[in-house]
């Protein structure tokens, strides 16, 4: 038999080069999610309507019968829509990795010399860039109906970066929950009655103490709550230390549990 | 990234006693194959059968049970990322992200396969060029022909140049043009020396693209061989004789033996495997016209998979032509699974 030699590719990897491979595949996965943001625009403009008729719905409806001491509803309001919007945005995420397993994009992905990490971190990535456009226009939207910050600017852009936060841990949620589903269908399925409870038994658009008392208890210990209310201190004024400590390590645990389960579940998935 | 050039001597693709189960079905029940490099190897075999498994498993995204899988010398489960550096992959389903255009596909997996950004930009054109792309280069894939997609795909598993390309049932789903266009850039490939594992579940592709063929079913190997030493165990030509009852079928069986293996197919036809064709079939007639049994129906035609199978295995392949592109190895295998535990 004869014998053919020939050279294998053989790439050689020490830690820093594997980083860098790492951050630069993140960054070509980032490339094509944002990509595909502006091919299919309807993806963004779809997901903005929902938050647009919440705003005009509780301004213009409900607010009247909604009294919150001290502060003009509008302004309690607002802070609270961005967390709503940033939440239920974040099922994007679950649902962009369902379609790519679908596709059997994800199983090419598998069969290239890429860093693991890549694809769900360039996801989560694109999302965030993604969530910068949806709060600035909701941001807009608030301050068409007559939302003002009481604060300044600063504490505006804080605010805005506690949201990103928050949509970015979300993020790693529903990215398990799509690789798990592996079905756009069903990940958007299994995302509403996991976020509703929570964007709606919280703070975002009434005040807790209108709430029966054992909901209370839920309602001001989970994450919605509490970003709801660091970016009202931020944006309304009032202490903002200890609001915003918290939502951070809420949001730092939620990335600690969730991205190596979403990770873990991507090595598996095929 | 540096790179360095291990050599290496022997086989391109070797797999032994390669097991793979999901839940309680045998995906794969010892496959053993080996393909010397720069040639073409064509796993043949109906749907469920186990070859897009076995390619899975060979292209590091599925870990087997048991057994062993090395692509240039490289144990898969072992070291996977260097594996997936030598291989390239176009699957079924023509994996390219259909909101990208072509350029763009490629432009990505140049990236992700950590080309320099200016190389890679020029082997993106030059496979655009060569698989007749270039005009549609600036348009997303989601509006390509079924053709086009097949032919992007293929162009993005080579961005890299791997020495190793993989290519799981690269024509199903493609109409003869579209086939035919894939089959010539295929053979453009091998001649420049790569080594190429492909499955198909066409005997015409794997006559017309392989140097060595294994007929796989059930997860096992079942024939392994070249085209003709396969063809010679199943006779190059069939001939089917309808006729009028299952009596005279029976006769004709017996009259056709001596043309090469016959036998009786629906009651009433008999199917006979020949080697020269058309002087078969004028004898054919001619006795059959002595012996004044009327054939009803009288054809002609070359063997198929289902021919193969028949002869191989004593039974039908259970799907033959052209399967729905939307089903994978592992649903086949559970719905087979499911079927048998059934029966």
């Amino acid at each position: 038999m004869t014998t053919t030699t020939f050279p294998a590719t053989v790439p050689v990897t020490t830690e820093r080069s594997s980083l860098v491979k790492a951050a630069s595949d993140t960054m070509a996965i980032t490339w094509r999610n944002l990509l595909m943001l502006r091919r299919v625009p309807q993806l963004l403009v779809f997901s903005t309507i929902q938050p647009v008729l919440f705003v005009l719905m509780f301004r213009y409806v409900f607010g009247g019968a909604i009294r919150v001491p001290g502060v003009r509803y509008v302004d309690y309001l607002m802070p609270g829509i961005f967390a709503q919007t940033v939440a239920f945005g974040s099922i994007n995420t679950g649902v962009g990795l369902a379609q790519d397993l679908g596709t059997g994009l994800i199983e090419r992905f598998r069969s290239l010399p890429m860093a693991r990490s890549a694809v769900l971190a360039g996801r989560t990535a694109a999302d965030v860039v993604r969530n910068v456009l949806v709060v600035a226009l909701m941001v807009s939207v608030g301050f068409i109906v007559g939302f003002r910050v009481h604060t300044n600017a600063a504490g505006l852009l804080a605010a805005v970066g506690l949201m990103l936060l928050f949509g970015f841990a979300l993020s790693w949620v529903f990215a398990l929950i799509g690789l798990a589903t592996a079905n756009p269908e069903s990940a958007q399925a299994a995302a509403f009655p996991l976020l509703a409870p929570l964007v709606f038994a919280s703070s975002a658009f009434v005040p807790l103490k209108s709430m029966p008392g054992w909901l209370q208890v839920f309602a001001a210990h989970q994450p919605v709550t509490i970003t709801v209310d660091a970016v009202r201190a931020l944006v309304l004024g009032g202490p903002t230390l200890r609001p915003v400590v918290q939502m951070v390590a809420w949001a730092v645990g939620l990335i600690a549990v969730f991205a190596p389960l979403a990770v873990s579940r991507y090595r598996r998935a095929a | 990234m540096t790179t360095n050039h291990a050599p290496h001597d022997g086989p391109a693709i070797e797999v032994e006693s390669l097991t793979k189960r999901f839940g309680s079905v045998v995906a794969l029940d010892g496959i053993d194959l080996s393909v010397p490099a720069g040639t073409v190897f064509g796993l043949l075999g109906p749907n469920g059968a186990g070859k897009t498994t076995t390619v899975r498993i060979l292209t590091t995204i599925l870990q087997p049970d048991g057994g062993h899988a090395r692509v240039l010398g490289l144990d898969v489960g072992r070291e996977p990322h260097a594996v997936r550096a030598s291989l390239g992959l176009a699957g079924q389903y023509a994996a390219v992200d259909e909101h990208l255009t072509a350029r763009e596909n490629l432009k990505l997996a140049g990236w992700l396969t950590g080309q320099p950004r200016a190389s890679a930009r020029a082997r993106g054109e030059e496979l655009l060029e060569r698989f007749d792309l270039t005009a549609a280069a600036g348009r997303v894939a989601g509006t390509y022909s079924g053709g086009m997609r097949k032919r992007l795909d293929l162009a993005v598993a080579l961005v890299h140049r791997p020495p190793v390309l993989f290519l799981d049932e690269p024509t199903t789903g493609l109409d003869p043009q579209g086939r035919g266009d894939l089959w010539e850039l295929i053979e453009e490939l091998v001649a420049e020396g790569m080594t190429l594992l492909l499955t198909t579940q066409y005997l015409e592709e794997a006559d017309r693209l392989a140097d060595r063929i294994a007929v796989v079913d059930n997860g096992r190997v079942v024939a392994e061989g070249t085209a003709p030493e396969l063809k010679a165990r199943l006779g190059s030509t069939i001939i089917d004789v309808g006729l009028a009852d299952p009596a005279a079928a029976a006769r004709a069986r017996v009259l056709l033996e001596p043309f090469g293996p016959a036998e009786i197919v629906d009651g009433t036809a008999v199917e006979v495997n020949v080697d020269d064709g058309a002087r078969a079939l004028l004898q054919i007639v001619r006795l059959l016209d002595r012996e004044r049994l009327e054939p009803e129906t009288v054809a002609i035609r070359e063997p198929t998979l289902d021919d193969v199978f028949l002869t191989l295995t004593g039974r039908r392949a259970e799907a033959s032509g052209g399967a729905a592109p939307d089903t994978n190895d592992r649903g086949r295998a559970r719905r087979r699974g499911a079927q048998r535990g059934a029966a």
